[in-house]
């Protein structure tokens, strides 16, 4: 094996093996201490609790991916659309920036309320704070892409003739797409906080609401086994949302590689 | 800044009218960046000409306005004072169909070379109307082109494959590909090592005798400013006037080796004592 191959291996391998190693300290230290399992669970009972309760955890682990992915599916459609709508006017653009900056201000759980008020409890005020969290990134990025069209490439543009909306769609939009990419990882782990957030106080489903009850129980296993599926959930999703990036703005990896 | 020369209109001087019906023609023209107090006058009464197929040269030292001109030219900017006609219209908006090109090449990296070179063909009438009807057509139109400049099977990569010789001739090709009839060349060169910089302009001579646009580039550099044009004009340093202008006789197609003849060379001394005088 070559040298460069052995590195590429090696590279592979880390993460797993960090892993492992943080696990099995972990295994060890609360073993040795004596700290007890109502504190912190040592990996095998996680692990123990998440195959006795697979079913329970399987059933509202699929209702916040399913609330999740709403969230996220509605933040992008309306994030693109918005994203456009400010890129493309510089009087929009500086007219709505505020208020899409006041807006992010505002704790998104504090919402939480007043989705509840509106909808009731249950799968919509998930979806809504998922959405409202990963709203925006997408806007932000996809109105920075399309607003940083070079200048002169805008007078190339225009000296043609181009009509704004031809430029926008010839080069603001294709411009933006890497921006969109890149904001789709945040937004998609964004998306993950938001409806377990809305699940552990207004819904009687979904891993937020399991994580209340086990917790109420002093079900501590049980706890750490909800917080494992979302964190692989949200992995998994990142891994997807970062193989769409490379594949659909291939020209921007490779022009910035050079 | 005293800008009182700039609204007070001198009285116009005779149209020169010796080479030909004008294609391009600045009078007076003059602009000022800003309001208020933070006015700068970046054109001061510039009036130039340029013939229908001449290739004018605009150099000057840098941050004179050259750039400036040639907006002014193409109506991206609105001139303060005086008056810019095309084809005996004023300009008053952005003329359509004008080629450009520019020191970085705006080539668009998530094109490919051809379709980068067939983005006019998309925009510009009448192939805007017939872009499906045609588009073997069209296609094979900006194929050929690249092969003229010596980009022949270089259409599938991108341009960010390309060197930059390469992409600034690929620049040139989505110029020139909907056969405008005035280019505007804003020191189109200048990012390039001096030695792929004449050999394009060798090519740009072969482009523009195929093709007889009017030209106009903007450069500082004098020996491609005699090289390329009929005429040249010495802009002053800011606010930019125009202080010379010398017409090139040299026969074409010039060379790189003519480029060293004591003609040649006259020419390039003599507009580097006016440039000389202009940063004075």
């Amino acid at each position: 094996m070559s040298t460069a191959a052995a590195k590429r291996v090696r590279q592979q391998i880390m993460p797993w093996l960090i892993t492992a190693v943080l696990l099995a300290l972990w295994e060890i230290l609360t073993r040795a201490s004596g700290v007890s399992n109502v504190v912190l669970p040592p990996p095998s009972e996680i692990g123990q609790a998440m195959i006795r309760y697979h079913a329970l955890i399987t059933q509202h682990a699929l209702q916040t991916l399913l609330t999740t992915m709403i969230g996220f599916a509605l933040a992008l459609a309306a994030g693109i659309l918005i994203g456009l709508a400010i890129g493309a006017s510089s009087e929009v653009y500086r007219g709505v920036y505020p208020l899409l900056v006041a807006f992010n201000a505002i704790p998104k759980v504090a919402l939480i309320p007043l989705f509840v008020l509106w909808c009731g409890i249950g799968a919509i005020p998930a979806v809504l704070t998922a959405f409202t969290l990963a709203l925006f990134p997408i806007v932000v990025n996809v109105a920075t892409g399309v607003a940083t069209i070079e200048p002169e490439m805008e007078d190339v543009m225009r000296s043609l003739g181009a009509r704004r909306d031809e430029i926008l769609v010839k080069v603001g939009i294709p411009r933006a797409m890497p921006y969109l990419f890149a904001s789709l990882k945040v937004a998609i782990t964004l998306a993950f906080v938001g409806s377990v957030i809305s699940e552990t106080v207004a819904s009687n489903d979904g891993i937020g609401f399991l994580l209340m009850g086990a917790a109420a129980r002093f079900e501590v296993s049980l706890v750490f086994a909800g917080l494992v599926v979302v964190a692989i959930m949200a992995v998994v999703a990142y891994a997807i949302c970062e193989y769409v990036e490379t594949r659909m703005a291939h020209w921007a990896f490779r022009a910035r590689a050079g | 800044m005293n800008l009182q020369l700039v609204s007070a209109p001198t009285p116009m001087a005779a149209p020169e009218l010796a080479r030909g019906e004008p294609h391009v023609a600045l009078r007076n023209v003059s602009l000022v960046y800003g309001g208020g107090d933070d006015q700068t006058l970046a054109v001061d009464r510039v009036t130039m000409q340029v013939a229908k197929g001449e290739f004018v040269a605009v150099v000057g030292p840098s941050g004179c306005g050259k750039s400036t001109l040639m907006k002014l030219v193409t109506g991206l900017l609105p001139a303060t004072t005086g008056g810019v006609a095309v084809d005996g219209r004023v300009v008053d908006r952005p003329i359509k169909g004008v080629g450009m090109a520019f020191q970085n090449s705006t080539l668009m990296p998530w094109r490919t070379t051809l379709r980068n070179v067939m983005l006019p063909l998309e925009i510009v009438q009448p192939f805007k109307r017939e872009r499906r009807r045609r588009r073997s057509e069209h296609v094979a139109r900006a194929e050929r082109l690249l092969e003229s400049v010596g980009l022949g099977g270089f259409g599938r990569k991108y341009p960010w494959e390309l060197s930059g010789g390469m992409q600034q001739r690929a620049n040139l090709c989505r110029a020139l590909v909907h056969e405008p009839r005035l280019l505007m060349l804003d020191e189109p060169f200048a990012a390039l090592d001096a030695f792929t910089r004449e050999e394009l302009w060798g090519v740009m001579q072969d482009l523009w005798m195929r093709q007889r646009f009017s030209a106009v580039l903007v450069t500082h550099d004098l020996r491609e400013a005699v090289y390329l044009a009929d005429t040249v004009y010495v802009m002053s340093k800011r606010p930019g006037r125009i202080i010379h202008e010398r017409r090139v006789n040299l026969p074409r197609p010039r060379t790189l080796a003519g480029s060293f003849e004591p003609e040649f060379i006259g020419i390039v001394h003599g507009l580097r004592d006016k440039i000389s005088e202009a940063r004075a």
